[in-house]
């Protein structure tokens, strides 16, 4: 097959049109060639010989005349040992090798590969000759890190493959050849370690997609508890700019029980990503005792780099997801902010002159973020085992209004909302999700009786906080006014949570129970209480105690002191319990 | 090469187009019967060039001759800078002879966000407000949210007359004449000219030019950081720079997105905000910004895409920066660094502020106000004109103090709701009656 070459014709920003000679496919790579470079640019559209392609690069200097290769093949990653711990750009080129090579600036037309060619590999196979393969079978392993990374036959193989020869047990570096396969017609391929695959489509070799059940847990008490995100689920966080979206997925990517976490930097700001890139590697796991980074792949395209890339980074990051997916792993892809990469699609739907949706968007917005999240999920692999995908994806909803497109069209698709309110970050109220506008439909770790029950509390507390705006305290009943402080208390001691205390940082699902069930008591409990100033103080006096709990690690003198505050503070009103809260308290133990 | 085409198709606002053979983003000048422009290729189609005039469409002529330079747009970069000033074209605006060595081009590309550091050194600036609450970071960017009328330029000039930097690049976008006036005199009066670069935009300039100037300020900062120095740019202001993007998108018949302004506003705006940097090893780029908010609304476009974009934001309120609302991101890389008190002062003066603005709302409708209100009304007053105000001008640790003296005058220890530790070591002693160790 020759390969299909072209010229330009126009120029418009950064879409470029091209007439070429030959076949050319959709979302195929071309080459621009001008001043010596060559930039690297996708195919967007097709109209009889000219193609309109869209540069991932500054196009200054390109002229009408100047040639272009098309590659024939889509835009697609490089999969294979070594992903883990790097730090790419939108199109997989890794960032540290570009900075040795042009410095302090990502000079435009400059692409590294992707993987260390240097680096030998531990390879075990666990096929051998002979054995009849599909697409996605392990070949053999090599152990990457903490994980054992398996070898597997290239996704894109269709059919089946019997294997001709497969190399021993011994070290090789990712080009070196590992096996000969051949199909039914005699068709011969040599595979090696690594393979691409095209990042808008989705890995599909796998026996079957199964419901989410487990939850992720993310050791921050209002998402496990009240908002809990399944294990293969989907969320997003919208919310105004500085009400903590960034922080809360730092945190959630540092504590969540995952193996692997994919960070997409899509659009945000470099200063973000980089406390990122320094802190993550001084980072331990909790889990494995070793540095965070080294189960971390980060994505960077940062607002100011260009545009294409950034739409094209977000299916970089869920591609190396769904490979790491197919080795029986978990993994969380956490990509802050969906918007950025929306309003990139936005740009080229104008740069093409479609005819636009709302607020300009195109019109295929929706479909195009639904199947972005239906790449997450749990799937049983071939060989019975499990992988499994989360995403988390944040959003920016210009004015911090959520009735914008994106933010709409998320909702549809994803399994939980965590809205995070300017007013209670202004409070400084963290982390700010808003527990009356937020939603879940994944189950928790909590009974979800409990969890009702709690929440009614919230909302009756809202009420009367609302009515009591109009009324005065004067005006409000002492029944209403202790709802009102319940669900204060419970806002304050279980909702909050302080990020950056190194114990309430992290609470474990165990300890959430043990604290949700001593809320319960308090709040489910019928109190002697006389009058609205004691009942505050009592209230108040309870919290500070409850927070000094909540800052101190399980089995310190101060956690016993402040638990039997909380005790003898509690009995002091002799509490009585009606026969549905015995029950939930029950439920609990 | 410098062909010379000397028939112009068509002229669209302040776009004409050529047949010619160009290269996109190339420079050409126009010969007019008005004098010369400076245009820039903006888009090609096939044989026809289209370009953007800086001087803009007016009078211009099908007849006139266009003569493409091979480069796109640049500017001098040299230590003779220094004390110029130039217009949106690069041009000498003080009557100073052009500059033509060492030409550079504008616009480059984005900074490896693997050769970026955590920025850890604060910009002492002598303004409370900001010093105390909202430190600002080396390498920050931030914009100055305010509407039109307040005295955002004086706050800006006076930053920019205290901020211990080695450089200063002021841009100017639709800048009234007297402003520019005014920032002119002041930097001469406080000496500070000579280590200042102007690239100024005047409201009655043609609006291509003003599209220049964030990117010939900010290409000029980044060459003097990479020497080495630290620089402070600061653009004034960039709510103009936003209309004219819209406006030259809409000549340019662009769909636009949001309130006319074009799909394409927050990249066009972090592509220059984002040029503030702290290179691991060399100067630095801090961006101090002015953006005026339409009808003081917060959720426009404009200062909404920056606020997502930008480090924080101040807001100028009735002539003093709010505390609310205003924010620093970076200032906790800092401010633990500074005096052990720093942070505390910082939350708890915050916190009783919220308290008076509440009593004050209470007062407005009439409550009886309590003795703690009368604590607290005090406590606001003294706040608002020793630590809001913006013509008090001290250093950090003074103004702390201050703090302490203002909490000192009018509360007991325990009512401030600091540690106990701080208050015996900074509790202010002036008044016999408030003495540490008297709580409880």
């Amino acid at each position: 097959m020759s390969q299909t070459l072209g010229k330009v014709t126009a120029v418009n920003g950064n879409m470029v049109s091209v007439r070429f000679e030959g076949d050319v496919s959709m979302n195929e790579v071309a080459y621009i060639l001008t001043q010596g470079k060559k930039l690297k640019s996708e195919t967007i559209r097709i109209r009889a010989n000219k193609a309109q392609v869209q540069v991932f690069e500054a196009t200054k200097g390109v002229r009408v005349g100047d040639s272009v290769e098309f590659t024939g093949d889509m835009l697609s990653v490089e999969l294979g040992p070594g992903l883990l711990g790097q730090i790419y750009d939108g199109l997989q080129n890794p960032l540290p090798e570009i900075a040795e090579q042009t410095g302090y600036f990502l000079e435009p037309g400059v692409y590294l590969r992707s993987l260390s060619r240097t680096i030998r590999w531990h390879f075990t196979p666990s096929a051998k000759a002979g054995d009849i393969v599909r697409r996605g079978d392990c070949l053999g392993t090599v152990p990457e890190r903490t994980f054992t990374h398996r070898i597997m036959v290239p996704f894109g193989l269709l059919g089946e493959w019997k294997i001709i020869e497969i190399k021993s047990e011994g070290d090789y570096s990712i080009d070196e050849a590992i096996t000969v396969i051949e199909d039914s017609r005699g068709n011969r391929k040599t595979l090696t370690m690594t393979f691409f695959w095209p990042v808008k489509r989705a890995v599909d070799c796998y026996a079957e997609r199964l419901k989410p059940q487990t939850p992720m847990v993310t050791k921050t008490r209002i998402i496990d508890t009240f908002f809990p995100v399944a294990k293969v689920g989907t969320y997003c966080i919208p919310g105004p700019f500085g009400a903590g979206k960034t922080v809360l997925q730092q945190v959630t990517s540092r504590y969540a029980d995952v193996d692997i976490v994919i960070i997409a930097a899509c659009g945000e700001r470099a200063g973000e990503v980089v406390e990122t890139l320094i802190e993550f590697p001084e980072i331990t796991d909790p889990r494995t005792g070793r540095s965070l980074m080294e189960r971390t792949i980060i994505i960077c395209n940062t607002s100011s780099m260009p545009v294409a890339a950034r739409e094209a980074s977000v299916y970089t990051a869920v591609s190396l997801a769904e490979y790491y997916r197919q080795m029986g792993l978990n993994i969380l892809l956490l990509a802050d902010s969906t918007s950025r990469w929306a309003q990139a699609m936005r740009e080229m739907s104008g740069r093409l002159e479609e005819i636009p949706g709302e607020e300009a968007f195109p019109a295929y917005l929706e479909s195009v973020i639904a199947a972005f999240y239906e790449r997450a999920g749990i799937v049983r692999l071939s060989d019975g085992r499990m992988g499994s995908i989360t995403i988390g994806g944040t959003v920016s909803p210009a004015g911090g209004n959520f009735e914008e497109p994106v933010t709409q069209a998320t909702l549809k698709v994803v399994g939980a909302f965590h809205g995070l309110s300017r007013e209670r970050s202004d409070a400084r109220k963290y982390p700010a999700i808003h527990p009356l506008d937020s939603w879940s439909k994944y189950p928790g770790i909590m009974p979800a009786k409990a969890v009702e029950f709690a929440h009614n509390y919230l909302e009756r507390s809202a009420e009367v906080g609302a009515m009591m705006k109009v009324v005065g305290e004067e005006g409000t009943s002492l029944d209403d006014y202790v709802y009102y402080l319940k669900g204060e208390f419970l806002d304050a001691v279980y909702l909050q949570q302080n990020s950056f205390d190194p114990v309430d940082a992290s609470v474990s699902p165990e300890r959430q129970k043990a604290m949700f069930r001593l809320v319960l008591r308090i709040l489910g409990a019928d109190l002697e209480i006389l009058d609205k100033e004691g009942a505050r103080g009592w209230f108040y006096e309870l919290r500070q105690a409850f927070l000094d709990l909540n800052g101190s690690a399980q089995g310190t003198s101060l956690f016993n002191q402040s638990l039997s505050k909380i005790e003898s503070s509690l009995a002091a009103k002799s509490p009585r319990y009606s026969a549905k809260t015995q029950q939930i308290l029950a439920s609990l133990e | 090469m410098n062909k010379v085409y000397s028939h112009i198709e068509s002229i669209v606002g302040n776009v004409i187009s050529v047949k010619a053979d160009s290269a996109y983003g190339e420079l050409a000048e126009v010969a007019t019967r008005y004098g010369n422009s400076l245009a820039e290729t903006i888009r090609l189609d096939g044989e026809m060039a289209y370009l953007q005039v800086f001087s803009g469409g007016r009078g211009i002529s099908t007849g006139d001759e266009v003569r493409f330079l091979g480069h796109p747009m640049r500017v001098s970069f040299s230590d003779s800078l220094l004390g110029r000033i130039f217009d949106g074209a690069g041009s000498p605006r003080d009557g100073g002879p052009e500059l033509t060595d060492n030409l550079i081009t504008i616009a480059g590309p984005s900074v490896n966000p693997f050769k970026r550091i955590i920025p850890k050194e604060m910009i002492r600036t002598g303004i409370p407000m900001i010093d105390v609450f909202n430190t600002l970071v080396k390498s920050q960017k931030l914009p100055i949210f305010s509407v039109s009328g307040e005295p955002y330029n004086q706050l800006l000039a006076r930053i920019a007359m205290q901020a211990e930097v080695d450089l200063i690049i002021l841009g100017g976008m639709g800048l009234k004449f007297d402003d520019y006036l005014f920032f002119k005199d002041t930097l001469e009066e406080g000496g500070a000219l000579s280590k200042t670069i102007m690239f100024v935009h005047t409201a009655a300039d043609p609006v291509v030019e003003c599209l220049m100037v964030p990117d010939l300020s900010l290409a000029i900062a980044e060459k003097f950081a990479l020497k080495g120095k630290n620089v402070l740019v600061l653009l004034t202001d960039m709510t103009n720079f936003a209309d004219s993007l819209k406006e030259i998108s809409i000549t340019q018949e662009q769909v636009p997105s949001n309130r006319g302004y074009p799909g394409d506003l927050y990249s066009q705006l972090a592509a220059r905000y984002e040029k503030a940097v702290d290179f691991s090893d060399a100067g630095s780029i801090t961006t101090l910004a002015v953006t005026t908010m339409p009808g003081d609304d917060v959720t426009h476009p404009i200062p909404d895409n920056t606020g997502y974009i930008t480090e924080g934001q101040f807001y100028l309120k009735g002539g003093k920066i709010e505390p609310f609302g205003s924010l620093s991101r970076l200032k906790q890389q800092v401010n633990g660094k500074t005096r052990e008190d720093h942070r505390a002062i910082m939350d708890g003066m915050i916190k009783l502020f919220a308290s008076y603005r509440d009593t004050l709302e209470k007062k407005s409708m009439g409550f009886q106000m309590t003795a703690w209100d009368k604590k607290l009304l005090k406590y606001g007053e003294l706040f608002e004109s020793k630590m809001m105000d913006l013509s008090v001008n001290t250093p950090l640790e003074k103004a702390l103090d201050t703090g302490w003296e203002i909490l000192g005058t009018c509360f007991e220890p325990r009512e401030t709701g600091l540690r106990t530790e701080l208050i015996q070591k900074f509790w202010f002693k002036g008044h016999s009656q408030n003495v540490p160790g008297t709580q409880d």
